[in-house]
């Protein structure tokens, strides 16, 4: 009797601990189950911490400007900023019970899973409480901050993707509008010595070259990534097929040998060596950061900006890209819910605090009175990233659980193909799909 | 037939609780340490887990196991440091303590030389070595001079596994600081007898050297496999600098670059647990990952007692 109350205790006592600490720790009263303060001054003195990516110094300083407004109208509320947090950390503080007030990401593939999982706050309840008409916002940075209803995150500031030209190069032709276009003046604009080694290309189509992964290219031909249910749509959606296809079919006319040793032989994507800069490159995929870039790397370089080229048969998606951002939020067990849902509101939907903040970082900024105050600071190049920001057809990558593994999944598929070591295109993605949904059913979804 | 055991005089009963009550501490420290991290381990592998919610999912974790390729291309490319890395790394740092042992003069300043890349941070020294060996790079240009055309060691995925293995010789530092103790300490007049009786330079390395230094060989053997079993910051590093990724948004980053060569066990589990949240499956890679270091280890210590037995000495 005495043994089997010993073993029972002790299968007790180690169920327990296991399971005791699959629970997050909640020390403060979650979001929205408070009566909302009647004004600035009604809410409590405090100290909020706020955890961010940038780390750059003119980046960190942009972020305290951006706050001095807060700091101005919440003068009881100091707010701590803390630099250079990747997202695993804000997951391990989380569940560790010591989360910030405030967190926020650069990317938004954690997105889905956060919401699912709580490790950040629905916000539902208190943008409904402080009247927030999120239609201000566009459409795809919307679906990129919620997850199945839950609004976990806010977009903060917006990257969107389009075209850059070197004008020198393109000796006065015009950017291309649709696929075909863009192989043609590839072709008419790509210098090779004698042997064929390329000296001047012009496009890269190689999908490991910087920026052209496929969540960025897919927009191009409006791919889609999955079915209402979830499962990856990858192998079904033609429009796949056509990306590929069109990839392939230039990377063959310069020859994979000849473009992998010349995608070799280029300088680092964030050195004032870019091959963009020093004239080797003519067109390139980069996002609306690049504009700042150039200013800073290579001031006198004379360029262009247009929207992404299109599927020849989809010409209504000219104008649109790609779009995903930076996302902010009050993790679960943050100290002091309400006021840091004070801050995240004030970045997210003050005009003065957004445009601060994109006029030093050069992003988009996310609502329709920011995108259109006279403060913003604004020339032709910067422009067209607002336009395709703002473009009804403008995609992003849908909020999954599994996100990065399925971008993952394609991204590792593209480079076999355009290698060549992909004999049968359909049973290639057929694959990717598998692997896309085998991993769903892991996860729950 | 009932065989019935007579209970131990109350004398060993007293000493037994002693006993216990001194080793609690290394008891208590084992249980939290090791028993109860493995014991969840195994709990978690049973469940879907992604760091906040618990549910239990039976086999699934296991089954997904069988049908995941990159976690068998991941345990193939760790086989292969295991089987190439381990002894290139173990012979060459005794390659290099038994050169030193043989200086006359200047054996502190080579000494000194052979144990700095040791002293230098993994991720900075990773960073650099992938920079010397880009395709333009010194090491390229030397072996450019002798009209061999080098490789691009850490761009195709012939080469990566190499190139990471020339990393992981660069930095044998504390290895052959180890042999290096260890043959100084090889009795000389064992040397003079083999000598005498005309043993040349091979055979009293064979039959002197090798079984008074094999603990020591053991012990780098042992400690060099279980390292490969967790190699993971070089490759991670070595293939993000190689990829030349970004994190801006949209831009996933696939790890094991180029063509998942450098993709190690621990750096799946690593992405499945913290990248995917999947806990869960994480659990059984690292299950998996234990069960082969045990048998790794077991297996070694078995082959070195036979080979000191061998040797005619048991240690």
């Amino acid at each position: 009797m005495h043994r089997r109350f010993l073993t029972f205790a002790t299968a007790a006592l180690t169920a327990a601990a296991l399971t005791a600490c699959t629970a997050g720790k909640e020390s403060a009263p979650a979001l929205g189950t408070q009566s909302k303060p009647s004004g600035s001054a009604s809410l409590p003195a405090t100290a909020l911490e706020l955890w961010h990516g940038f780390s750059a110094p003119a980046e960190v300083k942009a972020f305290e400007d951006a706050i001095a407004g807060f700091r101005q109208k919440f003068p009881q509320i100091t707010v701590k900023l803390v630099k250079g947090v990747q997202d695993d950390q804000i997951t391990q503080a989380v569940r560790g019970g010591k989360a910030p007030d405030v967190a926020s990401s650069f990317t938004t593939d954690n997105v889905a899973q956060w919401c699912k999982s709580g490790t950040f706050q629905d916000l539902t309840q208190v943008i409904r409480q402080d009247g927030i008409d999120l239609s201000v916002l566009p459409e795809a940075s919307r679906s990129y901050t919620e997850f199945e209803g839950r609004r976990c995150v806010m977009p903060l500031l917006a990257d969107a993707y389009g075209l850059y030209y070197n004008k020198a190069l393109m000796k006065g032709s015009q950017p291309p509008k649709t696929l075909s276009e863009l192989t043609e003046l590839t072709k008419k604009l790509t210098v090779r010595d004698a042997d064929g080694t390329i000296k001047v290309a012009g496009f890269i189509p190689s999908f490991e070259y910087y920026e052209n992964t496929a969540s960025h290219l897919a927009p191009m031909v409006g791919a889609k990534w999955y079915n209402p249910d979830g499962t990856s749509a990858i192998g079904s959606d033609p429009a796949w097929k056509q990306l590929l296809r069109w990839q392939k079919e230039l990377v063959d006319w310069y020859g994979y040998d000849k473009l992998d040793k010349f995608r070799k032989s280029l300088g680092q994507e964030w050195s004032a060596d870019h091959p963009f800069y020093k004239g080797k490159v003519a067109m390139v995929l980069d996002g609306e950061w690049r504009n700042a870039m150039i200013a800073n790397e290579a001031g006198s370089l004379d360029y262009g900006t247009a929207p992404l080229p299109v599927a020849d048969d989809k010409p209504e998606l000219y104008g649109s890209g790609f779009t995903a951002g930076t996302v902010i939020g009050v993790p679960k067990g943050a100290k002091n819910p309400q006021a840091a849902w004070e801050l995240v509101k004030y970045l997210t939907t003050d005009t003065t605090a957004l445009v601060t903040l994109s006029n030093a970082l050069r992003n988009v900024p996310t609502t329709k009175a920011s995108l259109e105050s006279p403060d913003l600071k604004k020339d032709e190049n910067f422009q067209t990233f607002i336009d395709i920001f703002g473009h009804p057809k403008t995609s992003t990558v849908p909020s999954s659980v599994n996100s990065s593994f399925n971008q993952e999944a394609i991204q590792e598929f593209m480079h076999q193909w355009e290698k060549g070591s992909v004999k049968d295109l359909d049973a290639g993605l057929a694959g990717v799909d598998k692997r896309v949904n085998d991993k769903l059913k892991l996860s729950g979804g | 037939m009932s065989i019935t055991h007579a209970a131990p005089p109350r004398r060993w009963r007293g000493e037994g609780r002693k006993a216990l009550l001194w080793m609690s501490p290394w008891l208590i420290g084992f249980a939290v340490f090791f028993v109860y991290p493995l014991a969840a381990t195994v709990y978690f592998s049973f469940h879907r887990y992604d760091l906040f919610t618990l549910e239990f999912v039976g086999l699934d974790n296991y089954r997904y196991f069988f049908h995941d390729d990159r976690a068998w291309i991941s345990i193939r490319n760790t086989l292969w440091l295991v089987v190439f890395m381990v002894p290139a790394q173990v012979l060459f740092g005794l390659a290099v303590a038994q050169l030193l042992t043989r200086l006359k003069a200047g054996a502190g300043f080579f000494r000194t030389v052979f144990y700095l890349p040791s002293l230098v941070p993994l991720v900075a020294g990773t960073v650099s070595f992938v920079f010397l060996m880009n395709p333009s790079g010194p090491l390229n240009q030397i072996i450019d001079l002798f009209g061999i055309t080098a490789p691009d060691w850490f761009g195709d995925k012939d080469w990566a596994k190499p190139g990471l293995t020339l990393l992981a010789m660069w930095g044998i530092g504390n290895t052959m600081m180890i042999f290096l103790a260890a043959l100084l300490d090889v009795p000389k007049h064992l040397y003079e007898a083999a000598a005498i009786d005309g043993a040349g330079g091979w055979r009293q390395f064979r039959s002197i050297t090798l079984p008074t230094i094999s603990p020591v060989l053991m012990f780098s053997t042992v400690t060099g496999v279980i390292y490969a079993l967790q190699y993971f910051t070089q490759a991670m590093i070595a293939s993000r600098v190689a990829a030349g990724v970004t994190d801006s948004p949209g831009s996933a980053f696939v790890p094991g670059y180029p063509e998942l060569s450098t993709l190690t066990l621990p750096q799946w589990l690593f992405h499945a647990g913290f990248r995917d949240f999947s806990m869960g499956y994480a659990c059984v890679l690292a299950l998996l990952l234990f069960a082969a270091s045990m048998i790794f280890t077991l297996v070694l210590l078995r082959r070195f007692r036979a080979f000191t037995d061998d040797e005619g000495g048991s240690r």
